[in-house]
């Protein structure tokens, strides 16, 4: 079998997700490309391609004049998929969607001019057919080369659908809730190693939710155990899931 | 002879985030000669608003994943001047750092993997594997190591957790640092071959000069990265301080037409900020081993080269090694001290500027009693230089027709060009900026 052909894209971003992919490392950087070809990648090469076998896209959807850029890379694509969280949710991008008054907030009486449009922020998937996603701001690189090898070996990647605090348990990091801090680890979907908590910092749910998330209880755990106003909790998990949350879905 | 020249690039490459060059000569009329930025906005500003302080950087953090630890330091800094924190001596050190470790980290991506296809004539790294491996290798290795040292300190990179208002979540080890002090002495080689790869390839650099003001941190204590007030020169060598809490009236944002992102200036039409602004304000605060380097390369200060810009960083990749080194070393002494968080003492406004790679980055917050924030401003690196891109085109231009380049010498020109500056067109847009209301 010939390498795979893939190419990268990038929408709404910080583009972090790709600069993980640069910090591999020489061993592992160069296997990768033992299995792959990378054919398309505008913050890397100034090529260009017309058929991918994988295409990865990062970043959010959130223009609709990019609706044809996506229909574009999915035409010539045999796979796609969505990486990093804005990728994926639409992550932090989404955090201003209940907002009415961001533009005029941030770019004031200027706020007018065209060319400063936007609309809510959405996954890729909401413009065009993803067929897997590696979640997570940043998304992990590990993860991302076990999703691929995975594909290279014609097998299903496994998503995980279990909460950030199945990982806290297995590595005896103490929750965040005993430190007086707070925590979405329950709700939030893992597969990140639970990193953030072991850190000495909440889960933020930047991977998303699992996909039946008892948010009622996230919000009275938020009030009880971390003292949070009832408006506070309500308000916690826009910042990387405000696209997943029952007012939105 | 007349002559026609029409120049479109749409979505630049080898850069970070979306930008457009625009040039039409028409009958050796200059016509149109444009930098263009037209990223989709992203309105951070307005997302922070009522996050508790403990959030803030975490979403201010997202505006750039090449330079996420100098938005998560800038943040924190200025949440704890509105919060009346003052940090201690061990989390200052440590937070230099972790600034030494993005800057060697970024200037070492932008310099092989953004830059060198152009001295190489190559169209990106990739083809560069079968023909320099030892080169490309070399670039991954220390890539990796500006990761794994960032990683050290600040948890991971692209977006560190450690870094909180007040100190830090989780302090390294002294295990993790003596590591870290043999990877940076093995890597001097690497180093000491990536001033030859340039040295090979410098003829490649374009002379021009187009000088203008240079904006940069400057401080008594270090090479201003982490700590320091502004201050500007002028090509004719004044220099000039400015307070850290006035930075909107040196910035004096404006919108453009052409750009998603705001503009800015000060004394004069357009400034530039990076490593190039950096050494013209400071160069003599760098590292003994830093000057040596620039001696070697031939790079004399005042120099109004934008296309040097990328010389400039690899002299300082050299300062970060060895100041990382002289710190590390310090701590290695002093030993390290689990402290609490300084808790905050009162609630106001507050901000702050530090030397991201790409140059100067001012943050600043307002929080209400609760600890909520009420508002914010974020004034970008790569915004400052936006203008000064556009009269570098203006200059550069008809020095090119002049010169009788073809449309296609003309355009590797001004795409080299835009990459020097290693423009960060997701910070510029990406975010924000706002007034308090």
């Amino acid at each position: 079998m010939g390498k795979a052909r893939v190419g990268f894209f990038d929408f709404t971003s910080c583009e972090g997700c790709q600069i993980e992919l640069t910090n591999y490392g020489d061993k592992e950087f160069l296997e990768l490309l033992n299995h792959i070809e990378i054919v398309e990648f505008r913050e890397a090469m100034s090529e260009t391609s017309d058929h991918l076998d994988i295409a990865f896209i990062e970043g959010s959807f959130s223009r609709e004049e990019d609706r044809n850029r996506l229909e574009n890379i999915r035409g010539r694509s045999n796979v796609v998929i969505s990486y990093g969280a804005c990728a994926t949710t639409g992550g932090i991008n989404a955090l201003k969607n209940h907002q009415k008054d961001y533009k005029e907030y941030v770019y004031g009486e200027d706020a007018n001019m065209p060319h400063l449009d936007s609309q809510q922020v959405m996954p890729i998937a909401d413009a065009i057919k993803v067929d897997y996603s590696v979640h997570g701001c940043p998304m992990d690189k590990t993860e991302f080369l076990d999703i691929v090898s995975h594909l290279l070996h014609g097998k299903m990647p496994v998503i995980p659908n279990h909460p950030v605090c199945m990982e806290c348990k297995l590595n005896e990091t103490i929750c965040r809730y005993e430190e007086g801090d707070h925590c979405l680890g329950v709700v939030a979907r893992a597969g990140c190693n639970a990193k953030c908590p072991a850190d000495g910092i909440p889960c933020e749910a930047c991977r998303g939710f699992i996909d039946s998330p008892n948010e009622e209880a996230l919000t009275s755990l938020l009030i009880n155990r971390a003292g949070f106003s009832q408006k506070r909790a309500e308000e916690k998990s826009r910042i990387f899931s405000a696209n997943c949350r029952e007012d939105v879905r | 002879m007349k002559k026609d020249i029409n120049i479109d690039v749409h979505h630049l490459t080898r850069v970070e985030g979306h930008g457009n060059i625009r040039v039409n000569i028409k009958d050796s009329k200059i016509e149109e000669c444009t930098w263009q930025v037209p990223e989709s906005p992203r309105f951070f500003e307005a997302m922070i608003r009522g996050r508790h302080y403990s959030e803030v950087a975490r979403i201010t953090s997202r505006i750039c994943g090449i330079c996420s630890i100098g938005h998560t330091l800038a943040s924190v800094k200025a949440t704890e001047s509105a919060l009346g924190i003052t940090i201690t001596s061990q989390t200052k050190k440590l937070r230099t750092l972790l600034k030494h470790a993005e800057n060697f980290d970024s200037h070492i991506l932008h310099i092989y993997f953004l830059v060198a296809p152009d001295l190489f004539e190559a169209p990106s790294v990739f083809p560069l594997i079968p023909t320099h491996g030892e080169v490309v290798k070399r670039a991954l290795r220390l890539k990796r190591l500006g990761h794994e040292w960032g990683s050290m300190i600040g948890g991971r990179t692209t977006h560190p957790t450690t870094v909180i208002p007040g100190g830090f979540s989780k302090l390294p080890t002294i295990q993790e640092l003596k590591d870290l002090r043999d990877k940076i002495v093995a890597a001097v080689p690497d180093l000491e071959a990536t001033l030859e790869t340039i040295i090979s390839v410098a003829d490649k650099i374009p002379v021009f000069e187009n000088p203008t003001e240079y904006l940069a941190v400057s401080s008594d204590n270090e090479y201003g990265l982490y700590e320091g007030d502004i201050q500007s020169i002028m090509p004719d060598g004044t220099k000039r301080k400015y307070k850290v809490e006035d930075y909107r009236s040196v910035t004096n944002e404006w919108v453009s037409p052409n750009s998603t992102a705001k503009y800015c200036k000060n004394q004069m039409d357009s400034y530039f900020a990076g490593a190039l602004a950096r050494m013209n304000n400071n160069f003599e605060m760098l590292h003994p081993k830093a000057k040596q380097v620039a001696d070697i390369l031939g790079f004399k200060i005042p120099c109004f080269n934008s296309y040097m810009n990328t010389v400039a960083q690899l002299i300082e990749v050299v300062h970060s090694a060895y100041e990382g080194l002289r710190i590390v070393d310090e701590l290695l002494n002093s030993g390290i001290t689990e402290e609490g968080l300084v808790p905050p003492s009162k609630f106001s406004k507050g901000v702050s500027a530090i030397e991201v790679p790409r140059g100067i980055l001012f943050h600043e917050y307002e929080y209400d009693n609760e600890g909520m924030c009420i508002g914010g401003n974020a004034v970008i690196p790569t915004n400052q230089n936006h203008a000064n891109i556009q009269k570098d085109f203006d200059k550069l231009v008809p020095e090119l027709f002049e010169q009788g380049k073809t449309e296609d010498e003309m355009k590797l020109a001004l795409e080299m060009l835009v990459r020097a500056y290693d423009p960060c067109i997701s910070c510029s847009t990406h975010y924000l900026d706002v007034e308090f209301v």
